[in-house]
């Protein structure tokens, strides 16, 4: 009886591509929610949106000339990360406008290079919503290669990156170069969600980036534990989500990204009463 | 030496002149308030001596160096509270430990040194047992004593300070002047922005009338008495700001 019980519980596992796809929803999770606290509290969620939308474009057109995806992917990401990065600094066009104008027009263009292809492709399909028992183990060696690259720098840069999200004008007076900072935490942005969307997708990357910090901000009230909680939280989201999906037949990426949602207004009601003068 | 130099500096934003071919030296031990109108070009004058702004004309030496050469932590900038979220996740330890990341490379631990620091620092400013506290239950005085503690963690050699008693209690505004006056007899060069003239001459050695122009600069007693100060006061009332080429002349008494 019992033993039935732990079969049953841990029948996914028995699978190689569902292995690889728990490591990757792990990795993914861990990593977008550690991100996701300096996109919440830099106010950078809707970039991170834009940037998903605009690498569809690189997406297709790697398909169209027979490259890698993600090696697309990536290369339309920064461009797009470090040009968005430009704008805000210049100030020239207001920023949401701008971001309205080129991400759209770039995932306009993937939508309609994608809609001449001969044939109905389902392949680029999956990464509007992500399709993560998908990941191949070239995929997963991919994802785990740039999350530990994206998490090195991470580390190092730890104590600058904490400075110039609370307060960069006086960072940079007492001599940290902001410019290169933020440029950075752009690019690390964009390789995120890069490895990201085969997991959960072009469509909802954006709320694997901003829900999780976006709870743990409601029952942190210090930058290093709103980090490990955010991460924790990712991470256990997109475990039992992909978990959930499994047993329910329902999208994983969607799944996912509606567990962190319901975690995040937990939070909130948990926060609430935290705060509380007792 | 002096231990900051400014010559013929004028900044624009866009279209508008903030400040116009202002010249001025200040040795360091002495502390230099700056008074003037909202809009006077205050606020710049400290942003571009920090390197946050870049001069149009002119220019501007700290120990005989462009700001932005300076080497890390050199100079500690105190903007006015409302620049950041005070909503940030961060306690007042944590806000005043920033104050030594500028000389903590990313393979250092923060050492004991460093905490010992910042808990002196917490002292001087009379927040010791507020250290625990969220940022975000911060009243108005505590907010700008974190801030001035934080550059006091710094240890820099030069303070710019912007605003420091806008808005604080009579108990932080003399605590507040005790630290600048301690700092500066220790050597270092202040820089204080201001509107408050009452307390003016136990704050500071030089006081500097500006308005876009430099108006006048030197001994504090003097520079009340001479109605520099008054004389724009009442001109920026009966023009509001829209000072042309008509600017009020002064005679530096």
């Amino acid at each position: 009886m019992i033993d039935a019980f732990f079969c049953s519980l841990l029948a996914p596992f028995h699978f190689a591509f569902m292995q690889r796809a728990f490591f990757a929803a792990i990795v993914v999770g861990s990593l977008c929610s550690a991100i996701g606290t300096y996109v919440v509290l830099r106010k950078l969620s809707f970039i991170g949106d834009g940037i998903a939308h605009a690498s569809f474009a690189g997406i297709v057109i790697a398909y169209l000339r027979g490259l890698d995806y993600y090696f697309g992917a990536a290369i339309v990401a920064v461009l797009t990360a470090l040009g968005i990065g430009y704008l805000n600094r210049r100030g020239a066009v207001s920023l949401d406008t701008a971001i309205g104008v080129l991400f759209t027009g770039a995932f306009a263009l993937g939508v309609f290079l994608m809609s001449r292809l001969p044939t109905y492709n389902v392949d680029l399909q999956g990464f509007l919503f992500g399709n993560i028992l998908a990941v191949s183990p070239s995929d997963l060696a991919f994802i785990v290669g740039l999350a530990v690259v994206v998490t090195l720098v991470l580390v190092v840069l730890y104590r600058p990156l904490l400075f110039t999200t609370f307060d960069p004008v006086v960072a940079q007076a007492s001599g940290f170069r902001t410019a290169t900072i933020d440029y950075t935490l752009l690019v690390l942005l964009a390789l995120t969600i890069v490895i990201s969307l085969e997991t959960v997708g072009i469509v909802l990357v954006a709320a694997l980036l901003v829900t999780p910090a976006a709870a743990a901000f409601q029952v942190t009230r210090r930058f290093s534990t709103m980090l490990v909680t955010s991460i924790v939280i990712g991470a256990s989201c997109a475990v039992a989500g992909l978990y959930a999906s499994y047993d329910l037949h329902a999208a994983s990426g969607a799944t996912i990204v509606l567990l962190a949602t319901i975690v995040f207004f937990a939070a909130m009601f948990i926060g609430r009463r935290l705060r509380r003068p007792s | 030496m002096s231990a900051l130099s400014v010559r013929n500096l004028s900044v624009n934003y866009a279209a508008r002149v903030a400040l116009e071919d202002v010249t001025f030296e200040l040795e360091a031990g002495r502390a230099l308030g700056v008074v003037g109108p909202n809009g006077s070009g205050k606020s710049t004058l400290l942003k571009t001596i920090a390197g946050l702004v870049a001069p149009n004309q002119g220019e501007v030496r700290v120990f005989d160096c462009a700001p932005k050469r300076l080497p890390a932590g050199t100079l500690a900038y105190v903007p006015q509270v409302e620049a950041v979220d005070w909503g940030f996740p961060a306690t007042v330890w944590d806000v005043v430990m920033m104050g030594r990341f500028v000389h903590l490379p990313p393979w250092r631990r923060v050492s004991r040194k460093d905490r010992q620091i910042v808990g002196e620092a917490l002292d001087a400013l009379e927040i010791g047992e507020l250290r625990e506290r969220s940022i975000a239950q911060l009243s108005g005085g505590q907010q700008q004593r974190v801030f001035i503690a934080r550059a006091l963690a710094q240890q820099p050699k030069v303070f710019l300070l912007d605003e420091p008693t806008t808005g604080v209690d009579a108990r932080t505004e003399e605590a507040l002047r005790l630290v600048v006056r301690a700092l500066v007899a220790a050597g270092s060069p202040v820089i204080a922005t201001t509107h408050d003239l009452d307390r003016a001459v136990d704050w500071f050695d030089a006081l500097m009338v500006l308005d876009r122009r430099m108006l006048t600069i030197g001994d504090p007693l003097t520079v009340l008495r001479s109605g520099a100060y008054a004389s724009i006061r009442e001109h920026s009332h009966t023009h509001g700001h829209a000072r042309g080429d008509g600017m009020p002349e002064v005679s530096v008494g």
